[in-house]
């Protein structure tokens, strides 16, 4: 539901449902609501039959890279005489995405069961939520629900009477963006500096301690039950568009936009109609600009893309930018293109690890031209080096911090050029609203 | 698995090694230096710098070359425009934060910051923006840290962390702001610290021993072996004008791969000192070397010889001196300083050995025994000959026993005799030989500097002896004595000194290595 708003009837609860719910916080109150069946399902089954089961369906990673969750699952050989982990990604690091924030908030039971069903099908015993810092109250939420469950025998050495061990631990991060990244997560699980690794080895071969591990989003673990009880048919039937991209999706949207929350829909519902019927369009008087649908990291969209977009995979691919985390970020008439851009990447500058060079250097840099820009102090040289230094920050470093401050550059600059030249002219101040582009410009 | 050998080419040329070799090292293998900053082959790899992104057909991006494993029919790209054009980048985010004070950079001239971008980097800088700038900080031990030049390769943070187990360093901060850290109320005194100096590929930690002594470019290097201990690791003596100005470590795997300990390394102002013995001496009076051999045969005519010896001459010297013992029936000890052991954690059987002289196993071997006194057992009537020995704890009574001293030596010991005949010699570092290291590995060591005076090379001056004695022990290079060593005594069977080369080998009957 577009919690805080009611539900909009176009809208398909499944994750959302009980958002808002108070009693679906508690143990009996989840129950009632049809919780822990998938997981009392789970234990009945073989676990490669609970990996075919989530293949089948179609799921796929929510947490911004979209790769299949059963194909990941079976990268974890049984039977290996090695520990498994299954580490839950529940950083929510990625500014414009607050949908797993109230995953945990109103349902930590429906988490906490995707956890079990997740780790019991990759052959762990152990689940880490790895939360970020910040979301205090999801971690009491969570913890309170940990307690539940171990109470009522749902975790712990004998889960449901299974005979099968599975415990769950919530992990509070100290609040680094990177570590939403996989590999820094496990690096800063294990009590040190959250830096990302060097992949390969990837995590299924050597992760959490050196050991086979899965990362899967809190979005995906929580979708999972469902899929047991429902089954993989009837998951892989909701899909208004394309056939590989299936089952329902978050959305945190935030911006100059009317009714801002998070929504859930079927994959493939069209943007135009998510903008301005479920979300109530823009506040008024004023009119949309531009659209950042998948958190920070991925490319601007223009109004006209933004619309002609299908709410899929590869619908916003197809539109030239990325579902990412589903965190739709609004900007309406009033907004600076080349102050969010500034915007963005100091917080790239601010957040990156420091590891790689082109990172810790060029997200800086960008920043400080960016921001000289935005001052009134620029050249249109700054734009082309803007442009050489994100050729030099994509594809070239550990993980992809870089690429991301790179990303809403290039296609700022490529989708709204007039406003960083009306900057460097002095024919605008950044804080003055512009007219958007009467032809935009297609991003390579 | 390390018997597979993968084939692969690299820069055109084919390239065959083992299976989970790096492309790093499998392109130096043919001859094919791929430019990097955080690698080091004695540190874990870490990837960051991203210098060595190379290009290798068919993958969708450039790969680490120090975090790529060689794959068969692998066709691998060193210098194609587009890893040209990734260093260029690399270069230039380097350097926008780093000042530009080479003139003033103890690091100039052996820099591959600047190495780098003179071969390969941006002719100017496109950044206009302030540099950031934080202050020098004192790291303690010998090690000043300059955060400015630092490019955070971490090789300092892995050194301390994985090779010396105390983990001091870190990287602080995230982003440009990132600095190298210190833990708090750590100094970096520990016994083998000195050695981030060396890892660090820029001017970013510097010796305070070395600071603004000397330009790099400026110094005369020449291979040698640290005479501080026993483990006898390989050294580069460096000089300027004829004085030592510092030592560094030589890389040798079998020894010390590329580390020394502060101890060592801080250890050569003795080789500058001005107090030295230039002239042989008879009764006190100068005299010219004739004379004094003269007298020194004269001295030993039928006598036994009781020689003190230090356990840092050469093997060449004390074979020589040996057979002068022999020749005249008489003894020959050592006095082997000794401090406390301070092994690196990270490397196998390396540390700063017990033993604080450079050739006790060598002496050993060649007969001469241990004595915390070498003179102790001197009879009434020897000759004592003190070669490069002191003579701390020996009484006069004991050396008033000897009949005549002679002094063979590079300063003249405290309590010698006034009358002593005084046969001055060369330091380890003004003339050649080689040492036996604690593991029976026979190493090289190179003249890096002259003689000052009439001094002459410690084995030259013993051989002249024994001739003045009658014994024949005509040579004229050190190449020579050891051959001659080689072919007389058992354990150096079978060496030669140009096949020693500079590396070593080791004696026979010893393990290279503890077990």
């Amino acid at each position: 539901m577009g919690y805080p708003h009611k539900s909009h009837p176009r809208e398909t609860a499944l994750l959302s449902k009980y958002f808002g719910d108070v009693e679906a916080r508690t143990l009996d109150g989840w129950k009632k609501r049809g919780g822990y069946k998938g997981l009392e399902q789970a234990l009945q089954m073989e676990p490669s039959a609970i990996v075919d089961v989530v293949k089948n369906s179609g799921l796929r990673g929510r947490g911004g890279a979209g790769f299949p969750t059963g194909i990941k699952w079976s990268f974890m050989k049984p039977g290996d005489g090695k520990p498994h982990y299954l580490c839950c990604n529940a950083d929510e690091s990625e500014p414009g995405t607050f949908k797993d924030r109230e995953i945990m908030r109103w349902t930590p039971h429906a988490l906490i069961e995707g956890c079990a069903v997740g780790a019991y099908a990759i052959g762990a015993e152990t689940a880490y939520i790895y939360v970020r810092g910040e979301f205090t109250e999801p971690i009491q939420r969570l913890n309170d629900a940990l307690a539940e469950a171990y109470a009522a025998g749902i975790l712990g050495k004998n889960a449901m009477g299974s005979g099968k061990k599975i415990d769950v631990y919530v992990h509070k991060g100290a609040g680094a963006y990177i570590c939403g990244e996989e590999t820094a997560l496990m690096n800063s699980l294990e009590g040190k500096r959250g830096n990302p690794r060097i992949k390969p080895p990837f995590p299924a071969v050597s992760g959490l301690f050196g050991q086979p591990t899965t990362i899967n989003n809190v979005e995906t673990l929580a979708a999972v039950p469902h899929i047991l009880v429902n089954g993989a048919e009837w998951y892989k039937a909701m899909s208004l568009s394309n056939p590989k991209s299936m089952g329902t999706k978050l959305f945190s949207v935030c911006g100059n936009i009317s009714r801002p929350g998070n929504y859930e829909i079927v994959m493939g519902f069209p943007f135009k109609d998510f903008l301005y019927d479920l979300c109530g369009g823009p506040l008024p008087g004023r009119k949309f600009k531009a659209i950042i649908p998948g958190g920070s990291s991925v490319p601007i969209q223009t109004m006209e893309e933004a619309e002609a977009t299908l709410m899929d995979y590869e619908g916003f691919v197809a539109q030239g930018t990325m579902l990412g985390s589903g965190g739709v970020i609004v900007f309406d008439d009033q907004q600076s293109i080349p102050r969010q851009v500034a915007r963005l990447a100091r917080f790239y500058a601010h957040e990156s690890c420091a590891q790689c060079t082109q990172c810790r250097e060029g997200t800086a840099w960008t920043t400080k031209i960016l921001e000289r820009i935005v001052a009134g102090q620029g050249t249109f040289e700054d734009l082309d080096t803007l442009l050489e230094l994100a050729e030099a920050m994509t594809g070239k470093t550990i993980c992809v911090l870089s690429d991301s401050c790179a990303a809403p550059v290039v296609s700022g600059i490529a989708k709204f050029r007039h406003e960083f030249e009306a900057l460097i002219t002095g024919k605008r101040s950044s804080t003055v609203a512009l007219k958007p582009a009467a032809t935009p410009v297609a991003v390579a | 698995m390390a018997d597979t050998l993968v084939n692969l080419t690299i820069e055109g040329r084919p390239v065959s090694v083992p299976a989970g070799t790096t492309l790093l090292e499998a392109a130096k293998t043919v001859g094919v230096l791929i430019p990097h900053y955080c690698y080091h082959p004695s540190l874990p790899v870490a990837g960051v710098c991203r210098m060595c992104l190379v290009e290798v057909e068919k993958a969708p991006k450039l790969a680490p070359a120090c975090a790529t494993s060689v794959a068969e029919g692998q066709v691998v790209h060193v210098h194609s425009e587009k890893a040209l054009e990734s260093r260029k980048g690399v270069l230039e985010f380097l350097l926008i934060n780093h000042p530009l004070d080479c003139p003033i950079c103890d690091q100039s001239g052996e820099c591959e910051l600047q190495d780098y971008t003179f071969a390969e980097g941006r002719i100017d800088s496109r950044y206009r923006e302030p540099k950031r700038f934080n202050a020098m900080e004192d790291f303690g031990g010998d090690v000043l840290y300059v955060p400015n030049r630092c490019i955070l390769c971490t090789r300092c943070v892995r050194f301390m962390d994985d090779v010396h187990e105390d983990a001091v360093l870190n990287v602080s901060e995230r982003g440009d702001r990132a600095t190298i850290g210190k833990a708090v109320d750590a100094d970096l005194t520990q016994p083998w610290a000195g050695n981030v100096v060396d890892l660090c590929p820029v001017g970013a930690l510097l010796s305070k021993d070395f600071l603004n002594k000397a330009r790099a470019w400026e110094l005369d290097r020449t291979a040698s072996v640290c005479p501080g201990c026993s483990q006898g690791c390989n050294i580069s003596i460096e000089t300027r004008d004829n004085a030592v100005m510092r030592f560094k470590p030589r890389g040798n795997d079998a020894v010390n791969q590329f580390f020394m300990c502060d101890e060592g390394r801080l250890d050569y102002r003795w080789l500058n000192r001005l107090d030295r013995l230039e002239q042989p001496m008879v009764g006190g009076a100068a005299v010219d070397w004739d004379v004094a051999l003269a007298a020194a045969a004269t001295a030993l005519a039928g006598k036994r010889a009781h020689v003190a010896a230090s356990p840092s001459l050469s093997n060449e010297t004390l074979f020589l001196l040996k057979r002068l013992i022999t020749k005249t029936g008489g003894a020959g000890y050592i006095t082997v300083e000794q401090g406390s052991e301070a092994p690196l954690p990270g490397v196998k059987d390396l540390s700063l050995r017990a033993d604080r002289a450079a050739n006790a196993t060598g002496a050993e071997l060649l007969g001469f025994a241990r004595a915390s006194n070498a003179v102790a057992a001197i009879k009434s009537g020897d000759v004592l000959i003190v070669a490069d020995s002191e003579l701390d704890g020996v009484s006069s009574a004991e050396i008033a026993k000897a009949d005549a001293v002679i002094v063979i030596g590079t300063v003249l010991p405290k309590g010698a005799p006034t009358n002593a005949i005084i046969l001055p010699i060369a330091t380890f570092a003004e003339e050649e030989g080689t040492f036996t290291n604690l593991r029976g590995r026979v190493q090289r060591f190179l003249q890096a500097k002259g003689t000052p005076g009439m001094t002459r090379p410690s084995w030259f001056v013993v051989s002249d002896l024994l001739t003045a004695v009658g014994e024949k022990a005509e040579y004229f290079t050190a190449s020579a004595a050891f051959d001659a060593l080689a072919k007389a005594e058992a354990p150096f069977s079978g060496m030669n000194y140009d096949a020693l080369a500079l590396k070593g080998a080791v004696v026979a009957g010893m393990l290279a290595e503890a077990k």
